[in-house]
């Protein structure tokens, strides 16, 4: 405690090179000093501010793990700045270098910190309470009676009421006469050691919480897919549209489930707010029968020790086109992405595979519920009330075989033309679900068959869970109790005094502590049982009386924030020793 | 008239009451403020003082006893009406106050007054409508109401005045009342009118237990700093003026000699700030469980995510900052009054300046 509280002095000569310190620093020295300081309180609260510093640029600038799209718009609008700020980190915070080096200086000062505190405490640990001081008056808190009771028993009934249910640590003295003191009994008491225990506890939780996150980085991995009603996916790399994994992951090694969605229900209030959103999932295990089981917002399946999660939905229309000839071109179901809070969605229609003439492409929007008014479509609500599809089109080359892979979102305008309608303007074609019809400019028909739902499913495997898990609680545990268990000390001086028996106590805190009081009052009352008591004339007994606010003031006074009564719990015990 | 509106009207019965109090609480300072300064003229001239009035029992006795409760003045009822003729110059204002009401009570030191006990039945009356306020919402809204900003802000102010109220069961700490219920105030005015919308079903992605885990704490966490800051203000307060700050040595301030001590003040915010600590960590805690059910990572570097980690490390740096020596206690209060302005951006400036996960303000619709 004394290293870990000390405001490390300048340049303290290294123990080892004693004399004029600073020309005999030497590199030896020199990395002491640092070291001192890094483990110092004063910059592990330097290093804490900074830390909560350098997590402010995060939450302003876009991230590029969160959201890749609004890094690159970022730095479309703001080419000069964005190119510095990317070059320094700032899109991509928490992995940056400075944040990193921030929070592992604040680590390394932390171990620096508590491996010493574990030395001391433990020894601690075996330690005795300290023996009673000369002077009680010295304390705010203390208090003293006169009884008729014998000296001995009224040492034991202090003694017993402080050792009652384990609450102290009590030892007993003897303190010769002196020339100005008459021979006394003494009883000293410590309770509270758990209070040192929960914060070494705490702060190892920590360190154990980065060190179980980190390694969790390193074998989890994450999939995204995108299924439609009535299909499925195995869990292979392959089969997900995106997939990420930690270093330490093979991807062969993967368990083999696959899972099929069989239905997905959406419910919305009347204003179009979603309630309830479940899917409907047949899970295959390797090696087990297929079983059904359903996914919701908060309730993620458990499939293969991974977790799979419901990210999204949305609706995939199930179209039929037919070319020029009136062959099919395509048939399938294409997921259009929800762009507002009514499913208004957006897709592309890639038709390459026509018989003949040239490849179609269709871009527009779903509407659930459609409403228009000449000009002007729009989603009313987001369930399938009146489903249309509205779609411009466009003939030319598609460029899917240009071998660059191409997001199905969009469509490749540059070897296209836009068809335009017979007012010469870009042609649009409304299709309301369960008809067919035809294409402008003769290049076919399209059916709008049916209108499946689709899920965004998450799927992360993460072995570190339970670990992570386990240091957040025990962290936890390990702050209540270095905040709430109270560390006190108590002592007891018995003394014959014209012939009847002086009980004084006195009692001294760790930290703000409103009951303090109570346990000197406690110790009183014990003595009082043995026989008539009286108060001592100019004991704080009156003060002691007082109702709650002041008594506690001039208690939480006793301790001051970094003052040295009640600090350093080890330390002190010296100058208490006499 | 539905249940809906029924709440919305019963809470703002309550912020009425609250702002009565407050007003009642505010009354009750400047009265101990006059108080003050009474005994700071009789004791620098007691002689004086002494003949003009005729029964100064025990000045110095008033002189000593500035951290005393207030329920401690039974032992003083002496001071004669004249007591308030040596007000000084400028001030008669507040004497002429404390007179309509106290006429011939003089306060030779500082006793509760029918203020007091006004604004502490007007605070029990506005919780008691704001519970009721809060009930009726969850009714209305068919689930526990505290799932957007508004319902957030009601909830958190009732638990600050909850905590504030519970304190003075125990402890005589009735001088933040103005502190409290005014920051409650003006919080549950933005609520009710800026941030207000109506009751309604949550989302998906908020139907779990942990909205009613993961928020109720966060809720009272931050009552208990709120109450936490308003010590620490108060401190702050105390102390510029025993520094003799030549604004807060106006005898305006007075009140502020009639509450504990620096250090007692200091250690009263350490007390609540730290319960708000441990429950902040579990909130923290309880937001990364339920952020790994539902949006499937424990962990994300939301702006959400991000201020409330900055939220727990500037009251961790709070809690070290009270363990190094060195430290003044006036720096440690404004460790504590950055970590509560943090809280506050996090509830405000997040919500509706920065884009994220947690668009529960109710206030922004689709995403
Ligand atoms: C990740 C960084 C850290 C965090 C989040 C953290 C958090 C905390 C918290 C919340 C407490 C309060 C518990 C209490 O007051 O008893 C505490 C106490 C303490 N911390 Fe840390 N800490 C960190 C690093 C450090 C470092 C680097 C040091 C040493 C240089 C340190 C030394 C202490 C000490 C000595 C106490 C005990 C105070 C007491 O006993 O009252 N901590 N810490």
């Amino acid at each position: 405690m004394a290293r870990t509280s000390t405001p490390a002095p300048l340049p303290a000569p290294a123990p080892a090179a004693p004399g004029p310190a600073l020309p005999r620093l030497g590199v030896r020295g020199a990395l002491r000093w640092v070291w001192r300081q890094l483990t110092s309180m004063r910059v592990a609260l330097m290093l804490l501010m900074l830390l909560a510093v350098v997590s402010v640029p995060g939450s302003m600038l876009p991230q590029r793990p969160q959201n890749p799209a609004a890094v690159a718009r970022y730095l479309r609008d703001n080419p000069d700045l964005g190119t510095w700020l990317d070059r320094l980190g700032f899109f991509d915070v928490y992995s940056s270098v400075w944040f990193s080096a921030v929070y592992l200086l604040l680590f390394t000062s932390l171990v620096g910190c508590i491996l010493p505190r574990i030395a001391v405490h433990a020894r601690g640990w075996r330690a005795r309470p300290p023996r009673a001081p000369r002077r009680f008056e010295r304390f705010e808190v203390h208090d003293a009676l006169v009884t008729d009771a014998d000296p001995e028993a009224a040492l034991e009934a202090a003694r017993a009421s402080l050792a009652a249910g384990r609450r102290f640590r009590v030892d007993t003295d003897t303190e010769p006469a002196t020339a100005r003191t008459p021979a006394a009994r003494t009883v000293s008491a410590e309770r509270g050691y758990l209070r040192e225990t929960g914060n070494i506890v705490f702060h190892l939780a920590l360190l154990g919480l980065l060190v179980a996150v980190a390694t969790g980085q390193m074998l989890h991995y994450r999939g995204q897919a995108l299924v439609v009603e009535g299909r499925g996916f195995a869990n292979t790399p392959a089969a997900y549209d995106t997939f990420e994994a930690g270093t330490a992951v093979n991807p062969d090694s993967l368990v083999p489930f696959t899972l099929e969605l069989d239905s997905f229900t959406a419910r919305f209030d009347t204003a179009g707010k979603p309630t309830f959103f479940e899917a409907a999932v047949t899970l295959t295990e390797p090696g087990a029968a297929p079983q059904d089981h359903t996914i919701r917002v908060n309730r993620p399946l458990d499939a293969g020790g991974a977790h799979v999660y419901l990210a999204g939905n949305g609706y995939a229309p199930q179209v039929t086109v037919r070319d020029s000839a009136g062959q099919v071109a395509f048939s399938g179901a294409v997921p259009f992405l929800p762009q507002d809070a009514s499913y208004r969605s957006r897709g592309v229609l890639k038709v390459p595979d026509v018989s003949t003439g040239d490849q179609i492409g269709l871009v527009g929007f779903l509407l659930p519920t459609a409403v228009i008014n000449g000009d002007s479509a729009y989603s009313a609500y987001p369930q399938p009330g009146n489903p249309a599809l509205v779609l411009q089109v466009w003939r030319g080359n598609l460029g899917l075989d240009s071998g660059v892979p191409q997001n199905v979102y969009q469509l490749d305008t540059a070897g296209m033309t836009q068809v335009a309608g017979a007012d010469g303007a870009p042609a649009t074609v409304v299709v309301p679900l369960g008809e067919t019809v035809d294409l402008p400019d003769g290049l076919g028909s399209l059916s709008f068959d049916k209108l499946p739902r689709y899920v965004a499913l998450d799927l992360r495997y993460d072995p570190s869970l339970g670990w992570v898990l386990g240091f957040a609680v025990t962290a936890l545990i390990g702050l209540a109790l270095s905040l709430f268990v109270p560390r006190r000390r108590v002592w007891v001086r018995v003394t014959e005094e014209g012939g009847r028996t002086l009980v004084r106590t006195a009692a001294l805190a760790r930290s703000e502590d409103v009951g303090l009081v109570g346990e000197v009052e406690q110790v009183l009352d014990a003595v009082r049982e043995l026989g008539p008591a009286d108060r001592v004339q100019g004991s704080p007994a009156a003060a002691l009386d007082e109702p709650n606010g002041a008594a506690s003031a001039r208690l939480s006074g006793a301790v001051t924030p970094g003052g040295a009564a009640g600090r350093d719990g080890d330390t002190e015990d010296e100058d208490e020793r006499r | 008239m539905n249940v809906a509106e029924l709440s919305t009207i019963v809470v703002w019965g309550a912020t009425t009451a609250y702002a009565l109090a407050f007003g009642a609480f505010a009354f009750d300072l400047a009265r101990r403020a006059e108080v003050s300064t009474a005994r700071r003229v009789r004791v620098a001239e007691p002689a004086l003082v002494g003949a003009a009035t005729g029964s100064v029992a025990d000045p110095t006795g008033g002189a000593s006893s500035t951290t005393r409760p207030a329920e401690d003045g039974a032992a003083v009822t002496d001071g004669g009406p004249g007591a308030d003729t040596d007000e000084p110059r400028g001030d008669a204002e507040d004497a002429g106050n404390a007179e309509a009401t106290d006429a011939d009570d003089a306060p030779a030191e500082y006793r509760p007054g029918r203020a007091l006990g006004i604004a502490m039945s007007v605070t029990t009356l506005g919780l008691v409508l704001e519970l009721a306020g809060i009930v009726l919402r969850g009714i209305a809204a068919g689930r526990v109401p505290w799932a957007n900003m508004y319902e957030f802000t009601v909830v958190g102010t009732f638990v600050a005045v909850l905590t504030f109220r519970l304190l003075t069961l125990r402890r005589d700490v009735r001088f933040l009342g103005a502190f409290v219920l005014g920051l409650s105030v003006v919080a549950l005015g933005l609520g009710l009118t800026a941030f207000y919308v109506p009751a309604g079903a949550v989302e998906p992605a908020l139907q779990s237990y942990w909205l009613v885990i993961h928020v109720t704490i966060a809720v009272i966490a931050t009552g208990m700093f709120t109450v936490g800051v308003s010590a620490s203000g108060l401190q702050l307060l105390k102390e510029s003026r025993e520094s003799g700050s030549p604004r807060l040595s106006h005898p305006r301030f007075g009140m502020l000699d009639q509450l504990p001590s620096v250090r007692a003040l200091e250690g009263l915010a350490f007390r609540i700030n730290a319960i708000g600590f441990v429950l902040w960590t579990f909130t923290v805690m309880a937001g990364a469980v339920w952020a790994e059910h539902a949006w499937s990572r424990f962990w994300g570097w939301d702006p959400k995510e991000v201020w409330s980690f900055i939220v727990w490390v500037v009251y961790a740096a709070y809690l070290h900052a009270r363990t190094t020596r060195g430290w003044s206690p006036k720096a440690i209060a404004w460790f504590s009054i950055a970590g509560f302005a943090v809280l506050i951006f996090n509830f405000t400036g997040v919500n509706l300046l920065l884009h994220g996960k947690h668009s529960y303000s109710g206030l922004d619709t689709g995403s």
